[in-house]
């Protein structure tokens, strides 16, 4: 059950992109169109899941040696990392996916939701319908990790397909491109408050 | 290219919130009150200005495949040791900044002027420059901290003077960050647009 309200709140009630406010120049930059939105939820996905079970795994290892204020710079390196061997495993063992995700995934990398999310899940104490505040385990923080990517990809694909309609349609001059984006990303976000309080 | 011009650039012409709309994570998510995105802009440009003039000093040294991962260990140097210093002298603020400390790392202003301006250019020049981008996010991001806080909780700089009542939340929550955020765009495109 417990994972339930974790996927819920990860993918509603507390949106990573319209409530967290993470990884919000990559929304901004492509998603003027549905299909480059959905790769680059895909490598999104991919890519958070992976790091965020590889840095909870490394923080133990940095708690041993009570090093956790080197957290920030293993934590990106780690994902740098990540994102390059993602990118040469892909291009070996899938290449049809790799043509798909390819040109997102070094732009990963820099995307605050990937470290965002890794450096939550280990620092954030989390607790569902009244029960006590706790770090999570590894099967938590997996199913989180995802559930958060999901809300991102859901978010995402959302907005670039108001944002194709909004190009047939007329804008004031100044208001055109990001200003009009904005906005629409304003009554998103509005919409999406209307899950706040359904979980946590 | 004159020395003032440097600095004054990174404020009117490159602005990094106006004009470049680069780092928008932080921008929307902290400024809930003018103190908050005034700390968040300053917090930056401490991390800018050092990875700049360490950047501009050694940017001969690092083969240009590895420069990328280079500089980012340098920026995460920064953040780290800013982490330690905030959570020393200033709890309060690093307590309320949160998440968005470290995510100084990620934020693509900071990696943005390495790539753009620092390997390029000498160290004076670097430290100048991450100033002015520094003034200019700092200051984009009180000024909408300031309209986000008078709209949404009544006050200015914390001096409540709009009754509770009559608050309107959304500007505080997420939606009206995007709101404001655009409508600024708009007004700064106009106002430099006359000049």
């Amino acid at each position: 059950m417990e994972y339930f309200f974790i996927i819920i709140s990860a993918i509603f009630v507390n949106n990573i992109l319209l409530s967290q406010f993470l990884g919000v120049c990559p929304f901004l930059g492509v998603s003027s169109k549905i299909d480059t939105a959905v790769g680059m939820s895909g490598a999104v996905c991919f890519v958070i899941t992976l790091a965020t079970v590889v840095t909870f795994l490394l923080n133990k290892l940095l708690l041993l040696f009570q090093i956790t204020y080197l957290q920030t710079i293993v934590f990106i390196l780690v994902i740098a990392a990540l994102v390059q061997m993602v990118e040469i495993v892909l291009k070996k063992i899938s290449p049809a996916l790799y043509s798909a995700l390819g040109i997102f995934l070094p732009l990963i990398t820099t995307n605050c939701a990937v470290l965002g999310v890794a450096l939550n899940v280990v620092t954030k104490e989390f607790s569902f319908f009244g029960g006590q505040p706790h770090l999570f385990n590894l099967a938590e923080a997996t199913v989180y990790a995802f559930a958060t990517a999901v809300g991102y990809g859901l978010a995402m694909i959302l907005f670039a397909g108001l944002r194709e309609h909004l190009s047939l349609n007329k804008v004031p001059d100044a208001f055109k491109g990001v200003p009009i984006a904005l906005v629409t990303a304003g009554l998103l976000a509005l919409a999406f408050m209307g899950f706040s309080g359904m979980v946590y | 290219m004159s020395k003032l011009a440097i600095i004054t650039k990174g404020i009117v012409k490159e602005n990094p919130t106006f004009v470049l709309l680069l780092g928008m994570c932080p921008t929307l998510a902290t400024t809930t009150s003018a103190i908050n995105g005034m700390s968040m802009g300053l917090a930056t440009m401490a991390v800018l200005i050092f990875s700049n003039i360490t950047i501009s000093a050694i940017a001969r040294f690092i083969p240009d495949k590895v420069r990328i991962p280079s500089y980012i260990v340098v920026i995460a140097t920064f953040v780290t040791l800013l982490q330690l210093l905030m959570q020393a002298y200033v709890p309060d603020v690093y307590e309320t900044l949160g998440l968005f400390i470290p995510l100084i790392v990620v934020n693509c202003i900071i990696l943005g002027r390495a790539e753009a301006f620092a390997n390029k250019n000498g160290v004076v020049d670097s430290a100048l420059d991450g100033i002015g981008i520094g003034l200019g996010f700092t200051l984009a991001l009180t000024v909408l901290g300031l309209v986000r806080e008078v709209l949404g909780s009544g006050s200015l700089f914390g001096w409540q003077f709009i009754p509770a009542d009559y608050n309107i939340l959304a500007f505080v929550l997420a939606p009206g960050a995007f709101i404001v955020l655009a409508y600024l765009i708009v007004l700064f495109k106009k106002m430099t647009e006359k000049k």
